[in-house]
């Protein structure tokens, strides 16, 4: 049982975590709570079927299941890339310099926007995904893995390597590095501050629509409003581990998926959701810093 | 529009739509409207006062005996929206605290009459002070440990207060039946009169909204609404020059939800019928935008706000369905081509 749910834990919250990336990212260089960002997400997993449909419709997912499933990841992070840079173009860069109030307040008419959009194109019903994987389970002892949890914790951990490696090793993951800590001086340093934060979003939307993808597949359906619970729940890990940093969002979407399926397996099923809730205020309340963040003073 | 098919093959047309729709809104975004003729809409609203407010009194004293049930019936709503835009703007407009979970507030009093109508069986009057005082309560015991957080995180918890709230009234069924609600609320009584009629419903709910905006404009133009402000403009200012800014804020949170309170009981006194389903995160957004579309910090432009969000969709019967995708883009084109809304002056 407890194994059971340290697997299950860890697959959710290896999603969270890669959800989380966006958020902390995003709040890093702008302090903005990217409302929308669960949003592009859940686009993620519609496109996941719409394009596996597409595939299995055309043959590809008889002759080779990994070469579709690659593809769909691809294009549908394509799409969500278009889609991140788009929102923040339209309804971001214009409040750059706007009251703090305006930029939160465009996000959630983004995210209102896009989930009734889908809701209007593709209906208010479940949909279900076209396609039945062959489940094979891997049992050790008493303990089921499904190959498709295997895939989705070792996709999400190289994922948050390259991630990782990306931030710390190239010159745009340094010039991000240098945005998220002075905007003026990294302007004055001659990096291209609105490029940079482009990037950002688009990375964001590229592991948020990959992270769509795998949930899709694994849950085997997808709704118009996983978007905003996944989005709470993940802006919820970026805040445990410290928001604004990544190895705090990596950590904080882990810990919360493993506390949530505990709680659900120990405490209740039907409360499951509200953990997200008790805990994310509770931390606001005891260290609004998170676990690897670091206390900012109110400034003049 | 392309909205209506729902077939797979079309969608992806639809997103690659979707992406081209974006790209057009980018492209108006380099637009610029003059904002000079905007800005005459508030002082020519005041320099017109007396006209203006005579007209306005006798349109809605005599509005639901021109229209018929239907409209009476939207009109209370717009009523009870007010209500709600008006409690709501004093935390968010005046003081500056974003509350994205104001429905769990509405959401209380609405219970609050419920529960001690259908188990206690006490009477509307009774409740009103008790629901609106409870309500004050809940949200002042939020405040407490929420007013340690800055900007966004109270934000934040506030929305998370409202999804516990939502999930409590849905699962504690032995108290609230869950997702099936409380039925067989009374209406009010007023000597043995019951107000279930919707045109005296109206009458009740256009007297307390009334009574209300009166209340909130003392306390606007009293000692606490120029705390409030300067607590708005800038916290560490306002608190350099003596203002104790923590028991304004929690002063403006309990404030605010009493009328959350008071718009509740009279919800579910309409209604007769509370369920969790009336308040979502959406719900939320709505009033939010209420605020937000009047002008934030303006008491008027709340209550426009609110009859605007709630009669424009009745008037264009045929968007209803695409209510909320407005609303989206709404929220958006509003703060960047005029974030101050209707009403507001920069």
């Amino acid at each position: 049982m407890f194994f059971q749910q340290l697997i299950n834990g860890l697959t959710l919250g290896s999603v969270y975590a890669i959800i989380a990336l966006g958020y902390t990212m995003v709040y890093g260089i702008l302090e903005l709570i990217n409302f929308a960002h669960g949003e592009i997400y859940m686009l993620g997993a519609y496109l996941g079927i719409i394009l596996l449909a597409f595939f299995t419709a055309s043959g590809l997912t008889e002759q080779s299941l990994l070469l579709s499933l690659i593809l769909t990841s691809v294009l549908s992070a394509l799409f969500c890339a278009m889609y991140g840079f788009t929102m923040e173009k339209v309804a971001y860069r214009p409040l750059r310099n706007a009251p703090r109030l305006s930029p939160l307040i465009s996000a959630i008419g983004v995210s209102i926007f896009l989930q009734n959009y889908v809701m209007l194109t593709q209906g208010a019903t479940d949909k279900v995904f076209p396609l039945q994987l062959g489940e094979t389970v891997i049992t050790f002892q008493d303990v089921r893995m499904t190959v498709t949890q295997v895939s989705i914790i070792a996709v999400s951990a190289l994922m948050m390597l390259t991630l990782r490696l990306f931030i710390s090793r190239t010159r745009i993951g340094k010039a991000m590095r240098a945005t998220s800590q002075d905007k003026i001086m990294a302007a004055l340093v001659g990096i291209d501050v609105d490029t940079i934060i482009s990037v950002t979003f688009v990375i964001g939307a590229v592991l948020a629509a990959v992270a769509g993808v795998m949930v899709a597949v694994y849950y085997g359906l997808v709704n118009y409003t996983i978007g905003y619970i996944a989005g709470i729940k993940a802006f919820t890990a970026a805040v445990l581990g410290g928001i604004g940093s990544i190895r705090g969002a990596m950590l904080g979407g882990i810990v919360l998926g493993l506390m949530e399926s505990m709680g659900a397996a120990y405490v209740s099923t039907e409360y499951k959701d509200a953990f997200a809730f008790v805990i994310l205020i509770v931390i606001l309340l005891i260290k609004p810093s998170g676990i690897f963040g670091t206390d900012l003073p109110d400034k003049v | 529009m392309l909205l209506p098919f729902k077939g797979l093959e079309s969608a992806l047309i639809l997103f690659a739509g979707l992406a081209l729709g974006l790209t057009a809104i980018f492209l108006i975004g380099k637009l610029r409207i003059p904002t000079a003729a905007w800005n005459t809409i508030p002082s020519a609203a005041s320099r017109y006062k007396t006209p203006l407010i005579i007209s306005l009194a006798t349109l809605f004293t005599v509005c639901p005996l021109m229209v018929n049930n239907y409209y009476t019936d939207v009109l209370i709503m717009a009523g009870i929206y007010a209500i709600l835009a008006i409690g709501l703007n004093v935390i968010v407009g005046f003081t500056g605290l974003l509350n994205l979970g104001f429905a769990a507030f509405y959401a209380c009093g609405a219970y609050t009459y419920a529960l001690l109508n259908t188990k206690l069986g006490l009477g509307f009057w009774v409740c009103l002070p008790i629901s609106a005082l409870f309500t004050s309560c809940v949200g002042f015991l939020l405040a407490v440990p929420a007013m340690r957080l800055r900007g966004d995180y109270l934000a934040i918890v506030t929305l998370g207060f409202g999804e516990i709230m939502h999930l409590i009234l849905n699962n504690w069924d032995s108290l609230t039946h869950g997702p099936n609600g409380i039925t067989g609320i009374a209406p009010p009584m007023i000597a043995d009169t019951s107000l279930s009629d919707l045109r005296y419903f109206y009458y009740l709910v256009l007297i307390i909204l009334l009574l209300s905006l009166m209340v909130i404009r003392r306390v606007e133009l009293s000692r606490f609404g120029r705390a409030w402000k300067a607590i708005k403009e800038n916290e560490i200012a306002a608190s350099s020059v003596g203002i104790n800014t923590m028991k304004y804020k929690l002063f403006a949170f309990a404030f605010g939800s009493f009328w959350a309170g008071i718009a509740g009981i009279l919800f579910a006194a309409k209604m007769q019928f509370v369920s969790p389903e009336s308040f979502t995160f959406i719900e939320s957004v709505l009033i939010l935008s209420m605020v937000i579309l009047g002008g934030l910090g303006n008491t008027y432009g709340a209550v426009l706000g609110a009859f605007l969000l709630v009669l424009l969709p009745e008037v264009l019967r045929e968007v209803q369905l695409y209510r909320m995708l407005v609303l989206g883009i709404g929220l958006v084109l509003l703060m960047r081509f005029r974030p101050q809304g209707l009403l507001g002056i920069r």
